[in-house]
């Protein structure tokens, strides 16, 4: 019996920690090809080099979908932190006609596929002439990461003590000094978790971004995959090693901070 | 009537948003019912025949692999996922479960074209795989992997692994321990009780991990694009490529609406099947 347990315990061991090597696998790897000092794939690298790490970071398109993207994220999940956040507290509050089919409709692009989405939106920009703008780019970008945000805040205001708002208006606060002065600030963690989450997704968006960006607003994923397509040098690795650094880095700061673990809700309750 | 502070103010913004999302939609639709007019953008006259040339075998093919594909993808990764769900939520070291959590969560936030691009390092012809296995002799010449379905359904687990973690995740974590304790008490070895009590018990998260899966491959377009390189299409290549490389936008059009209307009867189908198991479920 008890070896059979500690048995069963080391292949459970063996076994996640294989799922995380291949989760892990390509990261590595990526990281290997971009230091290699010549343009064509090679493992082991005959030689090391930073060269790769330069010419991504020089390289026009790169840079001009980076500035893009930032706009576009920035604009997007601010936009969509208003509009979420206030149908969230809404949903929460109220009840009122369409209440159901309005939800439906906002988080439907959680199934709806993105070309789907992304098509639907040219052919409408196209109507309007608008094709070569951000507004479109931005349009499209709400609608998709809106669910995220909804659900987030959703979650935050559920687990929100209503007592303290019903003390502050029994003392007299008006409505409106009651969610400034109680609501949101009690709302905080989720509030900045679901923008965070949201610009992340945007900025990283790009089957529906490949159909709505123009030459003038391709964000940073459209760059990445129209290069990957014309040219293999590494520099593209570069790219990736320096977007896996930043990420990881940023959600460990993340998990410090906020503990990612009931972020996302999987922090063992009971 | 009770007073409703704030709900016009509030409820406006989001009914915009869902209008335009419907707007885009109908626009879709609209476009799927024109005819096409080579050499022109714009569209013809209303027209079915656009519905009626899906019928053609090379379409129906691309349909049934897409489909197909999606549903080996979203299965593989729910059993690649489980494991790693249940090692995250029930470890009892904070180092160990953070790091789990990490490494699960990076790629999540990594976008599909990085992660594309890297699988292409790994299955490359002189990629990572083909090299490890000359330098060690296994293999003389390149296993062709790079323009395979193997190739782009493991890729494929890769980018929709992480949302499924955190899906199965989430409902193991909620599952109340003490039904375990007590079959273990009743006398249930270690691996009758995870069948029979945990397993059923996280039946939620297993539904709504192989739910999105599913609508996350379905969705998927880089990956199929650049590691399938024309041998493996999906629904999302075939779209992009009529609308960008022949202009036939209204062709276009009438597929994506048939891949909506797919995707949701496989995910209602998917949500009839999984009633019994919810039945079990604690929400």
């Amino acid at each position: 019996m008890g070896s059979g347990r500690a048995f069963r315990g080391i292949l459970g061991i063996a076994l996640v920690s294989a799922i995380l090597c291949f989760l892990l696998l390509p990261a590595l790897v990526v990281t290997i090809a971009a230091f290699n000092a010549r343009a064509i794939l090679s493992f082991p690298p005959d030689s090391l080099s930073w060269r790769w790490f330069a010419k991504a970071l020089a390289y026009e398109d790169f840079r001009a979908g980076f500035r893009n993207g930032l706009i576009v994220s920035a604009c997007a999940s601010t936009l969509a932190l208003l509009v979420g956040a206030a149908f969230a507290f809404v949903l929460d509050r109220y009840s009122f006609r369409l209440k159901r089919t309005l939800e439906a409709v906002l988080v439907a692009p959680l199934i709806i596929p993105h070309f789907t989405i992304g098509l639907g939106f040219l052919i409408v920009a196209a109507g309007l002439g608008a094709t070569r703008g951000f507004a479109i780019v931005v349009a499209c970008h709400l609608i998709l990461i809106l669910p995220f945000v909804l659900r987030s805040v959703y979650i935050s205001l559920r687990n929100l003590d209503r007592r303290l708002e019903l003390a502050a208006a029994s003392l007299g606060a008006s409505p409106l000094r009651v969610l400034m002065n109680v609501t949101i600030p009690l709302l905080a963690p989720g509030l900045v978790s679901g923008w965070l989450f949201a610009a992340i997704l945007s900025f990283n968006e790009f089957t529906a971004s490949l159909f709505v960006t123009s030459q003038r607003t391709q964000t940073l994923p459209v760059a990445m995959y129209n290069y990957v397509r014309e040219y293999a040098d590494p520099s593209m690795a570069a790219l990736s090693v320096m977007y896996i650094v930043a990420t990881a880095t940023l959600l460990i700061i993340a998990n410090s901070f906020f503990g990612l673990g009931k972020v996302l809700h999987v922090e063992d309750v009971r | 009537m009770k007073a409703r502070p704030f709900f016009w103010a509030f409820v406006t913004p989001a009914a915009l948003c869902g209008f335009g999302l419907a707007v885009a939609l109908a626009a879709l639709f609209q476009f799927s019912l024109r005819a096409y007019v080579p050499g022109s953008l714009e569209p013809g006259g209303f027209t079915l025949e656009n519905f009626a040339a899906l019928m053609k075998p090379l379409y129906a093919r691309v349909f049934a692999e897409t489909v197909w594909i999606s549903g080996v993808t979203a299965i593989c990764t729910l059993l690649v996922g489980y494991p790693v769900a249940f090692a995250l939520v029930r470890t009892k070291r904070r180092v160990l479960k953070s790091a789990i959590l990490i490494i699960v969560v990076t790629p999540l936030f990594l976008g599909e074209v990085v992660r594309t691009y890297s699988w292409i390092v790994v299955l490359g012809n002189n990629g990572f795989i083909n090299a490890v296995l000359m330098k060690v002799g296994l293999i003389a010449q390149p296993i062709q992997m790079m323009f395979t379905r193997f190739g782009v359904i493991a890729a494929l687990v890769h980018v929709t692994l992480p949302i499924m973690v955190i899906m199965l995740a989430a409902a193991l974590a909620h599952i109340d321990r003490d039904f375990e304790r007590a079959a273990e008490s009743l006398g249930a070895g270690p691996v009758r009780t995870f069948l029979t009590i945990t397993l059923p018990l996280s039946a939620p998260g297993i539904v709504a991990g192989l739910t999105t899966a599913f609508a996350w491959t379905f969705s998927a377009f880089a990956t199929p694009q650049l590691i399938g390189g024309g041998q493996v299409n999906m629904l999302s290549n075939l779209v992009y490529q009529l609308g960008f490389a022949s202009f036939n936008f209204p062709f276009a059009a009438s597929l994506s609406v048939a891949g909506l209307a797919l995707t949701f009867g496989v995910l209602a189908i998917l949500r009839v099947l999984s009633r019994p198991l919810e039945a079990i479920g604690p929400h």
